[in-house]
């Protein structure tokens, strides 16, 4: 029966190409896109790497002095000496030398605060790292990929809750209609006449718990009314059409009917709306995080980098404070020019 | 248009009880007990049985969550647990700073994005627009936080064109001196998506037949685009300013709390860190209605303009 339909198929037209064929087929002409796309599969790799300890694991050892600049500016005018540092291992083997002269004190205080901060102390401190250090003379490249796991991770998360909500309940609403769509419609009008980041707010205030799992339930469960109402929107058109009646016929449950014959045809709505909202809940994770509603104090995230750059700026020190953009800017406009050209290969009729 | 109003209205009721329930539940219940907050460090007690009478919050659920919506209906939600001060008088006396920030950011920013997006949406295809559309993109991309941090530094505290934060008295000296910063940040920082907003709503007018019959007439291009094109697609940019206008009122938190302007954004900021339940509380109901209430007028506005649009 099967090859039959397929061969007569065949010898009737040439089999067209399916939606995601095609959407694929135009992403690969869009230049910016694959560009984009290139950028997050390399965001997601260092996620990933990140994740499971293979680098920066060691993220909160303070290597470097405090404020250590970036390799490429040379260290501190204070010591002048060590030169611009490629190796900031090699160079920190003789911080105590100033201009060829040996500080005479040195191997005393050295003593002084081996004994104080017992073992760690003894572990030579670089003048300069890749891209700066912090306060403590963390380094700052780590924490930016450290922070990238972070924020990723909750947007991530999220999203991918916040669209499972809106989709549940919109195909709940949207299918059924009447009192179910009542609720759930009543339901989004609660939760849209609060503005987001006031709900997202006063849930924080109420939780008074930090940490990575508060903000991805307070983002996840606040963000859904998006993708609630164009999912509603989509299963109402769809409800009525041909073969969701033919699927009735042949006696498929309405959970099936929902889940396993509609949405194939709606889930590139959900796609293009989860590829936004992790762009909006990074967005959303930085600003709680800045203001010390986010991630505790043991996580680094970007949110809390642009809150420690906040004062380091007033000294002059930039790094922490680029680093952490640059790497935000980067995922963030990348995300944001995948969606655009995701929406525009799944969606013709925005063209 | 009267039963449209009326029955609108009365579509509230259900929405205002479901945030009053969503608020009510969200401090009362997940929130737990007040009293352990406010009785500080070394709670006896006595003290917080005291406490506890004075709030209400030994009483049953429903006992108080009437008690809530009276405050509600009254407006009198007592004092701030932080500050002692009435939460009614915080309202009054935070809404004037905020208004003299944001009313200018709003025209301006509108303004602005406006000429923006008719140029763009007008060139539409072209190599500027491409460019001009992926500058939106990156500037979206960079949170608003590093704009607020990097113009303070360079403007205010490098170059000094600006007080780095503060606020006056007089509404002139406020306007002019301390609000330019954060007016011209919030502009900035809004231009970007503002812009892409109104390509899109100018796109569609410009495919529109009223247009291909205005060039046909032989109206100039400027007179086509600046005229006929602009009066229609400022309608939904209209309405789509006035329902973004409550959530700034408490959405410009960041900027008033970089530049220490006491307004109602960067109360909530305060109350949220000294967890000030009746402050949030307050601010998140009357922010709500407020929005409701603007929906309303924008849906109606929109009538009142465009006589083909069907209120249902």
């Amino acid at each position: 029966m099967n090859t039959g339909v397929a061969a007569l198929s065949g010898v009737y037209r040439p089999a067209s190409a399916g939606l995601w064929a095609l959407a694929w087929r135009q992403l690969c002409r869009d230049r910016v896109a694959l560009v984009s796309l290139a950028i997050l599969l390399f965001y997601l790799v260092l996620m990933a790497a990140s994740g499971v300890g293979l680098i920066a694991a060691d993220w909160p050892r303070e290597v470097g002095v405090s404020y250590a600049p970036p390799g490429f500016m040379g260290p501190e005018a204070a010591a002048p000496s060590v030169g611009p540092a490629l190796e900031p291992d090699a160079v920190a083997a003789s911080p105590s030398e100033d201009m060829g002269i040996v500080d005479p004190l040195a191997e005393a205080l050295a003593e002084i605060r081996k004994e104080l901060a017992g073992v760690s102390a003894t572990e030579a401190r670089a003048p300069t790292l890749s891209f700066g250090a912090d306060k403590w003379g963390r380094d700052v490249l780590k924490k930016a990929i450290k922070g990238t796991e972070t924020s990723m991770l909750v947007g991530l998360v999220a999203a991918a809750l916040a669209v499972f909500l809106g989709t549940v309940f919109g195909a709940q609403a949207g299918y059924y209609g009447g009192r179910a769509d009542d609720f759930f419609n009543w339901l989004y009008s609660v939760f849209t006449s609060i503005p987001y980041l006031l709900l997202v707010l006063a849930i924080a205030a109420v939780l008074d718990q930090k940490g990575i799992l508060t903000v991805i339930l307070i983002l996840g469960l606040t963000g859904w009314t998006g993708t609630f109402r164009l999912v509603r929107a989509e299963y109402l058109k769809h409800k009525v059409r041909e073969y969701v009646l033919a699927a009735d016929a042949i006696g498929a449950s309405n959970r099936r009917r929902m889940f396993v014959h509609i949405f194939p045809n709606v889930s590139h709505v959900v796609l293009v709306q989860l590829s936004l909202h992790v762009v909006l809940f990074i967005k959303s994770e930085v600003i709680l995080s800045f203001l010390g509603f986010g991630v505790g104090v043991d996580t680094v995230s970007w949110g809390s980098m642009l809150n420690e750059a906040q004062s380091e700026l007033l000294l002059g020190k930039w790094w922490q404070l680029t680093a952490a953009t640059i790497a935000m800017a980067v995922l963030v406009t990348a995300f944001s020019l995948f969606a655009d050209a995701l929406r525009d290969a799944l969606d013709p009729r925005l063209k | 248009m009267l039963a449209y109003f009326v029955r609108r209205s009365w579509q509230f009721v259900p929405t205002l009880l479901g945030v009053v329930l969503l608020i009510f539940a969200l401090f009362n219940w997940v929130g737990g007990d007040p009293a352990y907050l406010l009785a500080g460090k070394m709670p006896n007690p006595e003290q917080i049985e005291n406490i506890r009478r004075q709030l209400g919050v030994d009483q049953p659920y429903y006992v108080q969550l009437w008690i809530f919506i009276t405050q509600i209906a009254t407006g009198d939600f007592g004092a701030s647990w932080a500050t002692n001060e009435k939460v009614s008088d915080i309202f009054t006396t935070r809404l004037g700073p905020s208004l003299t920030v944001l009313v200018p950011m709003l025209v301006i920013s509108t303004l602005m994005a406006m000429a923006a997006a008719i140029l763009v949406a007008y060139l539409r295809g072209s190599l500027t627009d491409r460019a001009i559309m992926i500058g939106c993109t990156v500037g979206q991309s960079i949170s608003i936080l590093v704009y607020i941090l990097v113009f303070q530094y360079v403007f205010a505290y490098q170059l000094g064109f600006f007080p780095v934060q503060g606020w006056g008295n007089g509404f002139a000296e406020n306007l002019l001196r301390y609000a330019a910063l954060p007016i011209i940040v919030g502009v900035i920082v809004s231009l970007a998506p503002d812009t892409r907003l109104y390509r899109s709503f100018f796109l569609e007018e410009i495919n529109q037949d009223y247009v291909r019959t205005a060039r046909a007439k032989g109206l100039s291009e400027n007179r086509v685009m600046w005229v006929h094109v602009l009066r229609n697609a400022a309608i939904p940019i209209v309405t789509n300013v006035m329902i973004q206008l409550p959530g700034l009122l408490a959405g410009a938190f960041l900027i008033e709390r970089f530049f220490s302007i006491p307004g109602i954004g960067r109360e909530v900021i305060l109350a949220v860190e000294r967890s000030d339940f009746p402050v949030i509380k307050a601010v998140t109901i009357y922010v709500a209605i407020a929005t409701m209430v603007l929906n309303l007028l924008a849906d109606l506005l929109y009538k009142a303009v465009d006589p083909r649009v069907q209120l249902k």
